[in-house]
């Protein structure tokens, strides 16, 4: 009934009608963004239309709309997957399938995509006589289209309808499911490839060994290896369906096929899901099958291959059955491992210094020291800065299992050259690790060896580093406590205020910006604001602005008595500037601090 | 030769646009012919930067003659000039290549490249239009809020056919050097584009990454001692690309075996005949188009003289090789001169892979037979291109005492070269770019 008084208050006229005839209006506006926000509330409209001239007006002429730019019809897409009640409810949801099957053949991915996810949530509303007498007639429809859009739609349909209709639709189903699976065209092909492992769930046991596995075998035997890539997807999902005792005989084959495939990308495809594999096949035949395969992968010739594996080693050892965990470790997985330190390729090395110090909480202390620790400090020496941070930034496992003293003799040179890498962005990532470092390291060691990269970092020629410098410092103080600041840092910050270089001169301001807060009020009144307001008299406006806004930011931090007394006077000047930045700035401090 | 004629008795009347052939513009040069996958449609790139489409008229009862002329379907800028600032370079808005990609619904897609940026069209064609507004009445004027007292709908109309281009994806910041080709994978999933130093390979629906696939630029530029000319991917195997190199040879990569295929599996060369050897040896052993057979068995090259097959299981020499206009080897020294011995002429094949087609001077082109060995030199020019009037071969005389219909070398036009040809998928009809003039010839019907 709700439904019904909105038509009726639309059928008084007027105001209410307005707003309406606006959005209607502009589902044709020249204007994209203008049609956009009109299909976003394109329930509104259908809500002041009725369920019946939404069905018979505003559908039809919405199907008849699939000219539009991609993102009007993704939104369309969208829409219309919650559209049921706005037609009457599951009885009438059939007449959404019109509009849906012609966004379902538009050659924009995206746009298929999200019609198909609209069918697929309402497919679940139609009754089982709906779903036989509206929905499969258009998958039916889809699947035998004559353009390969339309039959790749028709693939991510099967699985939701299946389960609900009879045995004769189901045949049909399958049936047409077989078909696209061997369709002249890799586009079907692929879509029907990545569907097979969720139909295969829907299907019974029976007919996912009578159907479902010759056609897992031909995809992954596809002329096409962007066919055969996707199978391997299909063939884990199929492998959790099927009891253990079929597994040897129906699925591994094709498995161990596409672990040695001519095309790298398939086996990439293998290595990238190995963990996914080693899960569905159960720990029997991960001792048999998966390791020998893992080690082959991960000596592969193809780096990228390398890589992928290498990214899976710390969690392939984590799910080892437990009885032979350390053993199948260190016999197996170490000396490929130890061949990955010194790969060719970086991208492999820095795959594998990413979770290579996972290993330790696996293989425990005396594991980690004899046989992990020299590889972490090859690695820590290695030429490509990417390894280096990939170990660094890992620290936190091995200290848990040894503690980071260990590996301080070595880490303090690779820290050192990536402090000072000619690649900023390298600098830069250090920099983000050094709260952490410090953490572990502790004060006394930070103080002697690490303090004077982050003071160097301060006056680096880079914008980006002398910040990030600045919200390291701050993080540091959060770390050590106000008094180590005071004692180390303050007067080295405060010093650069006489720099000649006033970009030097600038970052001081930006320390005190970060830094008022965590040294707290006395350190800022009695030795940070005096520098401050010494530098309002400065002779380059960008330093005088910046004085100003640095005021601002740790007004809050001074007691009323020094702001009235010291900041009051110094803003009121600056806010007779002759340079109208330094002006703008200083009125806005005041005003921030009503200091007016 | 007169077997040849049988393929080309027809000339049929070119679109007028086309033909303001007295005094064309720089611009309206054709730069590249193509047809799609069932030759229903044929695409033609200008200097200007922009794309002819034409479509076959169907066959009508009324008029069977008609059958099959080509007529403009949709017109459009492709590219636009464009200036790179950061190294103060112009890019020209010429449409180097264009390829069209396998048909997916209703609509045609193509991609079309100039120097420096691949483009996604789609054609496609609108017949509908929506009426009726609220806020304003048929003629468009606006109403008084105070009288909408019911909502409308817009109804959806038929309305004149009407085809629009529309711009889907540009593929751009791959290239820093002159994209020479674009092709498309039979996976029709990705396509590479080519340019002097590398291939890269992009997904048709990934505009942001592309991935080098090869790269031959020398760490040092002074050791540079070759470019890759042109580039194409096998017609059915997925995994298979060739590319010709301005060295005369050409490379079959296979991406299953990695990911940067530096390292070919095959290397196609011809030892070079030493007695033949002189200062032009190099530049005219130059490869400028490589093209697959339909089969996938076969590869054709064009070189400054020749045109060349090669069988894929055969690297050390050609299976064929036609001589194109051999008597223009007295006169390479003027050819270099006029930097004619540069022109980059493309090579095609008819649908069955028997016969090739390629372009010479003097709005020559050349057939070969590669069954009966025979060849044919035609010309595209309008005085011959009477509606149905047969192509008469055209003999160009070497030396010695010239006969009536011969043509002394000495007097070929250099200017009028014919670079661009293309021949329908799997019937006799051939597309010629001579300048700005586009030919269609078909061969007779019954």
């Amino acid at each position: 009934t709700k439904l019904d008084d909105s038509k009726m208050a639309g059928a008084e006229g007027d105001d209410s009608l307005y707003p309406i005839a606006v959005l209607i209006d502009e589902l044709r506006n020249e204007d994209v963004q203008l049609r956009l926000n009109s299909i976003k509330k394109l329930s509104t409209i259908a809500l002041a239309l009725g369920v019946e001239r939404t069905r018979t007006e505003l559908l039809p002429f919405l199907t008849d709309t699939i000219y539009d730019e991609d993102e009007v019809l993704l939104a369309l897409a969208e829409q219309l997957g919650s559209f049921t009640v706005l037609v009457g409810g599951p009885e009438f949801v059939h007449n959404l399938l019109p509009p849906l099957e012609s966004l379902a053949t538009v050659e924009e991915t995206v746009v298929r995509d999200k019609a198909v996810e609209s069918l697929r949530k309402i497919s679940q509303e139609h009754s089982p006589v709906d779903l036989e007498v509206h929905f499969v007639p258009l998958v039916k429809r889809l699947a035998s289209g004559d353009w390969f859009t339309s039959r790749t739609s028709a693939c991510g349909l099967f699985s939701v309808c299946y389960p609900r209709v009879s045995s004769t639709v189901k045949a049909e189903i399958r049936q047409h499911f077989r078909t696209l699976c061997s369709d002249d065209t890799p586009m079907v092909r692929r879509a029907a490839a990545s569907k097979l492992g969720e139909f295969a769930k829907v299907l019974e046991l029976d007919y996912v060994k009578s159907d479902i596995i010759p056609l897992f075998t031909a995809l992954a035997s596809d002329e096409q290896d962007s066919v055969r890539l996707l199978a391997v997807e299909a063939g884990v999902s199929i492998a959790t369906l099927l009891p253990q005792e079929d597994l040897e005989a129906l699925v591994m084959p094709t498995l161990r096929q596409a672990a040695e495939d001519k095309s790298w990308r398939v086996r990439y495809m293998v290595a990238d899901k190995f963990s996914e594999l080693q899960k569905a096949v159960g720990p029997e035949i991960t001792k048999t099958d998966l390791v020998p395969a893992f080690q082959n992968l991960l000596k592969d010739c193809e780096a990228e291959v390398r890589a992928a594996a290498a990214n899976k080693v710390k969690v392939f050892c984590e799910n080892l059955p437990e009885d032979s965990r350390e053993t199948i470790i260190m016999t197996h997985i170490l000396p490929c491992v130890k061949e990955l330190v010194s790969d060719t390729n970086q991208h492999v090395k820095s795959a594998l210094a990413s979770v290579i110090m996972g290993l330790s909480t696996i293989l425990g202390k005396d594991n980690t020291v004899e046989h992990l620790l020299p590889l972490f400090l090859v690695q820590l020496k290695d030429e490509c800065p990417e390894v280096r941070l990939n170990i660094i930034s890992n620290l936190d496992c091995v200290n848990e299992v040894i503690g980071i003293r260990q590996l301080s003799q070595s880490l303090l040179p690779a820290i050192v050259e990536l402090a000072e890498d000619a690649k900023w962005r390298v600098r830069l990532a250090i920099i983000e690790y050094m709260p952490l470092l410090a953490g572990q390291l502790g004060v006394e060691f930070f103080d002697e060896k690490l303090n004077s990269l982050c003071m160097a970092w301060l006056i680096d020629h880079v914008f980006a580093i002398r910040e990030a410098a600045t919200c390291n410092l701050m993080k540091l103080v959060e770390k050590f406590g106000a008094e180590w600041a005071q004692n180390t840092i303050v007067p080295k910050v405060l010093g650069m205020a006489n720099d000649s270089n006033y970009l030097h001169r600038m970052t001081t301001l930006f320390c005190i910006n970060a830094l008022s807060g965590v040294c707290g009020q006395e350190i800022t009144t009695k030795h940070m604001l005096p520098v401050v307001l010494k530098m309002s008299t400065d002779q380059v406006a960008n330093v005088r602005f910046n004085v100003a806004r640095c005021l601002q930011k740790i007004g809050p931090v001074l007691d009323s008595s020094a702001l009235q007394a010291e900041v009051k006077p110094v803003l009121e000047k600056l806010a007779t500037d002759q340079d109208m930045d330094v002006k703008y700035f200083a009125l806005e401090a005041i005003s921030v601090l009503a200091l007016a | 030769m007169k077997c040849f004629s049988r393929y080309l008795p027809y000339i049929f009347r070119p679109p007028s646009v086309l033909f303001s052939s007295s005094c064309h513009t720089e611009a309206d040069i054709i730069s590249t012919v193509e047809f799609n996958s069932t030759g229903e449609l044929l695409a033609t790139g200008d200097k200007g930067g922009r794309v002819v489409v034409f479509q076959r008229e169907q066959e009508s009862k009324n008029q069977p003659h008609r059958r099959g002329e080509y007529n403009v379907y949709s017109t459009f800028q492709s590219h636009e000039p464009e200036f790179d600032y950061l190294k103060s370079l112009e890019i020209e808005e010429k449409i180097n290549k264009i390829r069209w990609l396998p048909q997916q619904n209703a609509a045609y897609f193509l991609l079309s490249t100039n120097d420096k940026t691949v483009k996604l069209w789609k054609i496609s064609e609108r017949d509908k239009r929506p009426e009726g507004y609220n806020l304003k009445d048929e003629d468009g004027r606006i109403r008084d809020p105070a009288t909408i007292t019911t909502l409308r709908v817009p109804v959806v109309r038929p309305m004149d056919l009407m085809v629009e281009a529309t711009p889907r994806r540009v593929f751009s910041n791959a290239h820093t050097y002159h994209i020479n080709s674009i092709s498309v994978n039979s996976d029709y999933e990705t396509f590479m584009s080519t340019d002097d130093l590398r291939i890269n390979l992009w997904n048709l629906e990934i505009t942001n990454r592309s991935f080098n696939i090869v790269d031959i630029k020398p760490a040092n530029m002074e050791e540079l001692t070759e470019v890759i000319t042109a580039a194409e991917f096998h017609p059915h195997q997925c995994n298979t690309f060739v590319y010709s190199s301005s060295k005369g040879s050409i490379r079959l990569c296979d991406m299953r075996a990695s990911a940067l295929c530096d390292n070919h599996s095959k290397f196609f060369e011809e030892p070079e005949d030493p007695s033949n050897r002189s200062f032009f040896s190099e530049i005219i052993s130059s490869i400028s188009d490589v093209k697959f057979s339909h089969s996938g068995r076969y590869l054709m090259t064009r070189d400054y003289l020749t045109v060349k097959v090669w069988d894929l299981n055969m690297e050390s020499q050609p299976l064929e090789t036609y001589q194109v206009h051999d008597y223009l080897r007295s006169k390479l020294c003027s050819l270099y001169e006029n930097d004619c011995i540069f022109d980059k002429f493309e090579c095609v094949w008819n649908g069955s892979d028997s016969v090739i087609m390629t372009g010479s001077y003097n709005n020559f082109f050349r057939m070969f037979d590669r069954n009966t060995k025979r060849d044919v030199t035609l010309e595209a020019s309008r005085e011959n291109s009477k509606p149905r009037a047969i192509l008469k071969p055209r003999k160009v005389c070497v030396g010695g005492k010239r006969r009536k219909d011969e043509i002394s070398v000495d007097s070929l036009d250099f200017s009028k070269k014919i670079l661009h040809t293309a021949w329908h998928p799997y019937e006799n009809i051939i597309a010629v770019a001579a300048t700005n003039n586009l030919y269609i010839f078909q061969d007779k019907v019954n």
